[in-house]
């Protein structure tokens, strides 16, 4: 079997004193340093995601308040983590059905986007949204009222499905 | 001695010690600064302005820990090291002259020394040596195998680094003549800097140093990723906060020390050319000896950032093969050029 070996290295004269190389690792240090930081100073500073972030998801609301929602339960049936909770109702509306109750569970979302994807009205989108914190269980789960978030806020995530579906 | 002389003394004592510890306190906030800049982070920046107030708020925190004795301990040496440790940190600071002029206080002369001994490098070298009591009696009475081998290691890198750091402490001594530290500085006028006519000393002693105060890359007795924190190990609260308070008195200590024995201590060279009243050299040379001081932690800290730790085989063979016989060889040629000079 062959080996590879590697030579020893062996230390110049300079390099044996250790001083010197002591004092380059002390300048490489010092330029670091100085240099400028990239550090964001998160509460004060806020990064704002691109179109194509993943955030949490929630129900387009159209201008007269309505949401685009027809409850076809699709959401539902492939969420991956069983979070979302949809019961349809029937409505005078041009739609003719919408969701009595729709619910997602935050803590159960994975902010896969399938929801999203498989949705048929673009009713259910990915925001920007990626502050989440609630302090009781049941705070975590969004309920209609909450979930709803007028279309103006989400146009850049809905042009940015158009171009890429 | 009379009582005008116990207040000035009491005076100094407290201006001292308040300003130590004022300095201990901003230390460790100038030390996670520049650890942070280091690598390339902002650093504290939340309690106070540009987190200033950081130490502050670590110090309540650590002071409302509980205070754990292990039930195996030795209660009494267990309390009584960080008590050690930190008396010898701040007691060696008394000898140490931060201006050379005096000052008229209470109708006397006084002196910008605490205490201006005659053996003054005898009493920093019997101190510091002292030093190693606390932390191997930390190490041993905690009845924890980690602190024993912190503790122990202490005691092996000080005796080892204790020889060279006398031996370039001699060095200055045949330069100067004396033992007697505000001699050693106004034998450094101008720029007549010890470390100009002694620098091998001045290596060889600046290295002692760091092993002394066990700062990084010779941090072996507390050694975090081997030992689980060394010697402290089993300390909370209050007396961890002494054995913290204690490093960087120590890092203070030998960065005034240092500056005393090697950067002409409060000495400003041309400072005569000026003629200033006498008020105003005394500031400037106690602004000068606090710059030196500043620098040289600055130093410490910047080494510790930029060099990691050396192995314990390592930390010998340094001390026994390559820093005491460079250091003897440094004694013998100070003799041979005081000879010739003569």
């Amino acid at each position: 079997m062959q080996v590879q070996t590697q030579d020893k290295y062996t230390l110049t004269f300079w390099e044996k004193l250790y001083i010197p190389e002591i004092l380059k690792g002390m300048k490489l240090t010092f330029g670091q340093m100085v240099k400028k930081k990239d550090t964001r100073e998160y509460p004060e500073e806020k990064w704002v995601p691109p179109s194509s972030y993943r955030g949490a998801p929630v129900l387009v609301q159209e201008e007269n308040g309505i949401e685009r929602c027809v409850a076809c339960g699709l959401c539902s049936r492939v969420c991956p983590a069983l979070a979302i909770e949809v019961q349809a109702a029937e409505t005078t509306d041009e739609k003719e059905r919408y969701p009595e109750l729709f619910e997602i569970n935050m803590l159960r979302c994975i902010f896969c986007g399938f929801c999203e994807e498989v949705c048929p009205e673009e009713a259910i989108v990915m925001s920007p949204t990626y502050e989440m914190v609630f302090t009781k269980y049941e705070d975590a789960i969004l309920d209609k009222e909450k979930l709803l978030t007028p279309v103006e806020q989400l146009r850049p995530r809905l042009e940015f499905l158009r171009a890429h579906r | 001695m009379e009582f005008t002389d116990i207040l000035i003394s009491l005076i100094k004592i407290i201006v001292m010690f308040v300003v130590v510890l004022l300095t201990v306190a901003e230390l460790v906030y100038t030390e996670r600064k520049i650890s942070a800049w280091i690598q390339n982070r902002l650093g504290p920046n939340r309690v106070g302005w540009k987190g200033l107030l950081q130490p502050y708020a670590d110090v309540i925190k650590l002071l409302l820990k509980e205070d754990i004795v292990p039930t195996a301990a030795n209660h009494f040496i267990h309390t009584l090291a960080p008590i050690i440790s930190i008396g010898v940190a701040f007691s060696t600071l008394a000898i140490v002259p931060i201006a050379g002029e005096t000052i008229t206080m209470f109708g006397r002369e006084v002196k910008m020394v605490i205490a201006d001994v005659n053996i003054g490098i005898l009493y920093i070298l019997a101190l510091t040596s002292m030093g190693v009591y606390g932390l191997t009696l930390s190490g041993w009475s905690s009845n924890n195998k980690y602190s024993l081998l912190g503790g122990l290691r202490s005691s092996a890198q000080m005796i080892s680094y204790e020889l060279s750091m006398g031996l370039s402490v001699i060095g200055v001594v045949m330069v100067t003549g004396s033992l007697q530290l505000t001699d050693v500085v106004s034998h450094q006028a101008g720029w007549m800097w010890n470390m100009i006519l002694q620098p091998v000393g001045f290596i060889t002693f600046v290295v002692a140093a760091f092993a002394e105060t066990n700062r990084t890359p010779f941090d072996l007795p507390e050694a975090e990723p081997e030992l689980v924190g060394g010697y402290h190990t089993e300390y909370s609260s209050f007396k961890f906060a002494l054995f913290f308070l204690a490093e960087y008195a120590n890092m203070i200590t030998a960065s005034a020390v240092i500056t005393t024995l090697y950067l002409g201590g409060w000495q400003v060279p041309y400072l005569e050319l000026l003629q200033l009243p006498v008020g105003l050299v005394i500031a400037a040379q106690v602004l000068a000896f606090m710059l030196k001081v500043a620098f040289m932690l600055f130093v410490f800290q910047w080494v510790r950032w930029t060099v990691p730790r050396f192995r314990y085989d390592q930390l010998m063979n340094l001390g026994w093969k390559v820093m005491l016989p460079i250091a003897l060889a440094n004694v013998i040629a100070t003799g041979i050029v005081i000879l010739l000079i003569s």
